[in-house]
Formats: structure tokens, C-alpha cells, sequence
């Protein structure tokens, strides 16, 4: 059994969202950087206990990015993984970022590619469907559960109002999202042990993008809150009713 | 030359996110002077033809009850076929959970370029370019698409449904389906609740509640209001509501018309998630609690005693009561 982890470096969810270079850019100042929580907590620490209840699995990281995703791809590595590899290129293409991966997952043979739901910086919710896709792979979306019995994975997603159990050969794609694992801490034994795991940088092959960022821009700021009296909650269903016209 | 629209359904009904999907289709097509088509998929319960109400031209209906299971494969090569069938320089989807799926195999396979989760009409004037929401909707990115074959996912509750007279042309399409490699075993759908993803008003709430037993106020309130019910992420996490109820960074991120969050500080990461709702109401005990800097009305109160009080008077307002 081969797992490929598709692991994403995201801005911290507390980081402040500014951009340079006349909205262009975005301001990487001060700014804390995490593995995508969705790739972490969800698609990782899943394949990790996949690897924990079978120890034969091989279970390998990929990331598309520049030599500055090293430290984020180690603390991935303290968590578990045997080992990762970098494709060296920047891009915030979507169809570019998929096509590393899958020319990764096809030279690897994997049976199993997991992805978070989305990154919260761009928000695509693209990789795995187009990795699956460029492999030729069934994909399942969204998925909150999964398990393996031999060569046939259970998985549970979600559909609008409720959810859906579904079983599928391998090999498979999967995006992840909450329920699939909980997060975890790596343990000193794990970062320690990261240092020596093998990160692997191969060069990106030659594929164009299809999207270009234009500019980025804020939200409007909200005008202010109007505050109602605790002693008058009516008030609230009438500013509701009547002013927001809401309700 | 034309625009397509993938309109989704569930159990033969057309989703209110294919309805929005249609209205924002029909004006791209107004925009680029070209006519609006749609793809419909599987069996279905509700006269096609009708659909042209929401400015679609023609509909391409794949009538094969191989497909009335949604599977991302099979529904991409149905829609790659309508795609021809139409000469499509536009594809639509509604970022939704089958959207999610669907939108970025076709980008792969058409070498068609993508943007999901957009929030705007195309800018046409230079190009092509696409508003959409980044950094879990605190920021927008402006997305040039430069391939002949362009495909947008709209965010839901993100462009109002709009309709006309009209009648739409309906062909049949045929299309050999493969037997989908991914086999649904069972659907479990919680019944009589509003999708959260559909609502139009959410009722929401977060640890202030204190424990599960208290969730009375939130779901009597929701179900006054037509609402569908959210919480924060530590309720979830403590399992008080289940997963999919949970929406911020980590969890959905929603976009109602009116969002109603009772006993939730408001951390960034759950901003993040719902700052896009046309109208926030916070009610929290703690005037310090950020969430009021993002709010349009807000009570600082204690919820146990509020609650009882703002269901009554919504109760009056629905007459209901």
C-alpha cells in the first residue's frame, strides 16, 4: 500500500490579509505559515493511522512549492510519513500545482492520494479533482470518513443536507474534511526523527497555467454595529423585520 | 458559440444553487452576446421546458438513470459531450458539493481554465476576469481565465435568481454512461432540514451555550425563521452538533442572507467562514466579544434570557403566534 499526501503551506488562520505591490501580492510580512489545516488535520493524520494500523504502508508527502515550504514540510514529516517530496516551482495555478502532483503520484504507482478539502489562502477546492482527472482516477469529494478493507475503501461524504456512503477500488483520489481524523501534536521523537527523513527536490515538468491573478482586494469594512437593549430583544426582531427586511 | 450551465439535481428537483447558476449563466451570455444552454443529468421530476423562466435557451438532457447517482467521472464525460454538443465557450457550475467534484476534472480534461468560488459577473471588457473569494472570504482575487474554454464555479447565495418569460428548447442527448466506479452504498439525509449551504438565514451557536441540552433556542428559533442551524467549532469538536453543522475556516463557509450567531465570541477563523452573510446579528453576554466589530445588529445580553424573547416576537412576525 502507497499513500501520496498532498500537503499545501498556508498563511496561519490568525494572519493578518494585506497585499503589496498595488494589490498584486500579498503581504508575507510577520506572517506565520502552517500546513493547510485541511491537509493536516483531516488528509495527513488519517494516512498516518492508515500507516499505524498497517505498518507496511509506505506513506510519501508531496508539496509543489520553493525551498521556503522546507519548514512546513518538516513539521508534516514530525507528525509521520516516511518521506516527502518538493516539486520546486511557484505557481498559484491551480491546473499547474494539479499537473506536479499527478506526474508525481504516476512515476510513485500510489494507491491511495489524499488531499485537505481546499486551502484557506486560495480557497480552490481543485487539486484533487484535476489530479484525478489527469490520472484517470475516481475521486470522491469531501469526504468525512475512510476506510480500507484490503483493496476497497468505505468512504463517507458529503452531499447537500446530509451525507452519502460510497465504495471504490483502488486506486482512489479523496479530498478530506472534518471527521476524517483529529488533529495531532508531534512529539519530540517525531521532530527529531523529521531531520533525517528524506525530502526529495524534483524539478517541475513543463505544463502552462490556465489562470493568472489579476489583482486582490478587501471587503468593504462594516458600517458599525447597532447595538439593542438587552432589556428589549423585540427591538431586534423588528430592526430585522422592518429596516434589514430580512425576516 | 454559447454559455452552458450545469443544473443540478437532487432526486429529480432541480437545486436552488442550478437556479442561480442559470440567472448568472443567462447574463454572461447577455454580456458576451451569445445565448445560455444547460446540461441536465439523470432522471428528473419537473418539466425542463419551464426552465426557461431562468434564461436558458436550450436544455441538452442526458435522460439515463445511470446517472441519477452523482459520480464526479461519469458526470464529467456526460458534461465534456454536452460541451461539444453546444460549441460551449462558457461552462457554468454552482460551487457547491457536486461542483466542487465535477468543475476542476472538466478544467483537467478540456485544458480549460478554472475559477471557483466566484462571486461576480465576468469582467469582459479586457479579457476575462473573475471575482472571487480568497483567504476563507477575507479577501477577494480579481482571476484572468486565458484559455478559449472557460469554466466558472459560482459561490452559492452569491448571485440572486432572476426570472422571465421564456421557454426553454429541450433535446435529448445521448450519452454512453460507464457504470460509475464509485458505488453509493446509502444516503443518509437529515430530513426536514434546510441544507446549510441552500439557507438563506442561519441560526448558529458556539460555546455560550454552555452544552448540547441547551440547543433548543437555536433550532426553535430556525425553525420559526425557515433557518438552517450552524455552530462554532468548539461545539462541534465536543461532538455537542454534528460536523457538518460547524462552518468558519475549517469548517463551510456560508454566505446567507441573515446570520444569527448566539454565544459565539467571533474568532477570526469563524469570521472567516460567515463574514460574507448579508446580515450578522451577535448575541453574546461579553460587549468585548470581537464578533461585535463584524456585526450589523448585535444584543449584549445573556442568550438564556434573550432567546426566549426574540423567538416570541419572531413567532409574531411570521404569525405564528
Amino acid at each position: 500500500m502507497k499513500i501520496l499526501v498532498c500537503i499545501s503551506k498556508t498563511p496561519d488562520t490568525t494572519a493578518k490579509i494585506a497585499f503589496t505591490d498595488n494589490n498584486t501580492k500579498f503581504a508575507q510580512d510577520g506572517v506565520q505559515w502552517i500546513i493547510n489545516p485541511y491537509d493536516e488535520w483531516y488528509a495527513l493524520v488519517r494516512a498516518i493511522e492508515l500507516k499505524e494500523k498497517d505498518p507496511s504502508t509506505v506513506l510519501h508527502l508531496v508539496n509543489v512549492g520553493t525551498a521556503d515550504a522546507d519548514a512546513v514540510i518538516r513539521k508534516a514529516l514530525a507528525l509521520g510519513g516516511d518521506e516527502a517530496i518538493r516539486v520546486n516551482a511557484d505557481s498559484h495555478d491551480s491546473f499547474y500545482i494539479a499537473s506536479q502532483i499527478a506526474e508525481v503520484a504516476r512515476s510513485g504507482g500510489y494507491d491511495l492520494v489524499f488531499t485537505g478539502r481546499e486551502t484557506i489562502d486560495y480557497n480552490g477546492s481543485s487539486i484533487g479533482g484535476m489530479v484525478a482527472e489527469l490520472l484517470g482516477l475516481p475521486y470522491v469529494s469531501l469526504a468525512s470518513k475512510f476506510d480500507l478493507n484490503g483493496t476497497t475503501a468505505t468512504i463517507t461524504r458529503e452531499i447537500e443536507g446530509g451525507e452519502e456512503i460510497c465504495e471504490v477500488a483502488l486506486p482512489v483520489v479523496v479530498s478530506c474534511q472534518k471527521g476524517m481524523a483529529e488533529q495531532r501534536i508531534p512529539n519530540m521523537k517525531g521532530i527529531m526523527g523529521a531531520r533525517t527523513k528524506p525530502l526529495k527536490v524534483v524539478e517541475p515538468t513543463a505544463v502552462d497555467a490556465l489562470t493568472s491573478i489579476v489583482s486582490f482586494e478587501l471587503p468593504p469594512a462594516k458600517a458599525g454595529v447597532k447595538l439593542v437593549s438587552a432589556d428589549n430583544p423585540e427591538e431586534l426582531v423588528r430592526l430585522l423585520h422592518e429596516e434589514a427586511k430580512a425576516i | 458559440m454559447s454559455v452552458l450551465i450545469f443544473i443540478d439535481q437532487a432526486e429529480g428537483h432541480i437545486k436552488k444553487a442550478a437556479l442561480e447558476a442559470m440567472s448568472y449563466g443567462a447574463k454572461v451570455a447577455a454580456q458576451l452576446g451569445t445565448t445560455a444552454e444547460g446540461i441536465v443529468l439523470g432522471s428528473v421530476k419537473e418539466d425542463l421546458a419551464a426552465l426557461g423562466k431562468y434564461g436558458v435557451k436550450k436544455i441538452h438532457h442526458v435522460n439515463n438513470a445511470a446517472l441519477d447517482h452523482f459520480d464526479a467521472q461519469t458526470y464529467t464525460h456526460a458534461i465534456a459531450e454536452a460541451v461539444k454538443a453546444s460549441g460551449a465557450d462558457v461552462v457554468i457550475f454552482s460551487n457547491n458539493v457536486d461542483g466542487k467534484a465535477i468543475a476542476p476534472r472538466l478544467s483537467a480534461q478540456l485544458k480549460a481554465g478554472l475559477v471557483s468560488g466566484a462571486v461576480a459577473l465576468p469582467d469582459t471588457s479586457n479579457g476575462f476576469v473573475v471575482k472571487k473569494t480568497v483567504f476563507s472570504g477575507k479577501a477577494f482575487a480579481n482571476i484572468a481565465i486565458s484559455t478559449p474554454l472557460k469554466i466558472v464555479a459560482l459561490n452559492p447565495n452569491s448571485y440572486k435568481v432572476e426570472t422571465a418569460d421564456g421557454t426553454a428548447e429541450v433535446a435529448a442527448l445521448n450519452v454512453t454512461v460507464e457504470t460509475p466506479k464509485v458505488k453509493v452504498t446509502a444516503v443518509n439525509k437529515v430530513t426536514g432540514e434546510i441544507p446549510l449551504s441552500e439557507a438563506e438565514i442561519v441560526v448558529s451557536g458556539g460555546r455560550g451555550l454552555k452544552g448540547p441540552e441547551n440547543w433548543g433556542m437555536i433550532t426553535d428559533l430556525a425553525h420559526v425563521l425557515g433557518a438552517a442551524t450552524a455552530c462554532s467549532r468548539p461545539v462541534a469538536d465536543a461532538h455537542w452538533r454534528p460536523h457538518h453543522e460547524h462552518v468558519g475556516q475549517t469548517g463551510l463557509a456560508i454566505a446567507p442572507n441573515l446570520y444569527i450567531a448566539v454565544g459565539i465570541s467571533g474568532a477570526i477563523q469563524h469570521l472567516a467562514g460567515v463574514n460574507r452573510s448579508k446580515v450578522i446579528v451577535v448575541i453574546n453576554k461579553d460587549p468585548e466579544a470581537p464578533f461585535f466589530k463584524a456585526a450589523d445588529y448585535g444584543i449584549v445580553g445573556d442568550a438564556f434570557e434573550v432567546m426566549p424573547k426574540i423567538i416570541a416576537a419572531a413567532k409574531k412576525v411570521k404569525g405564528m403566534a
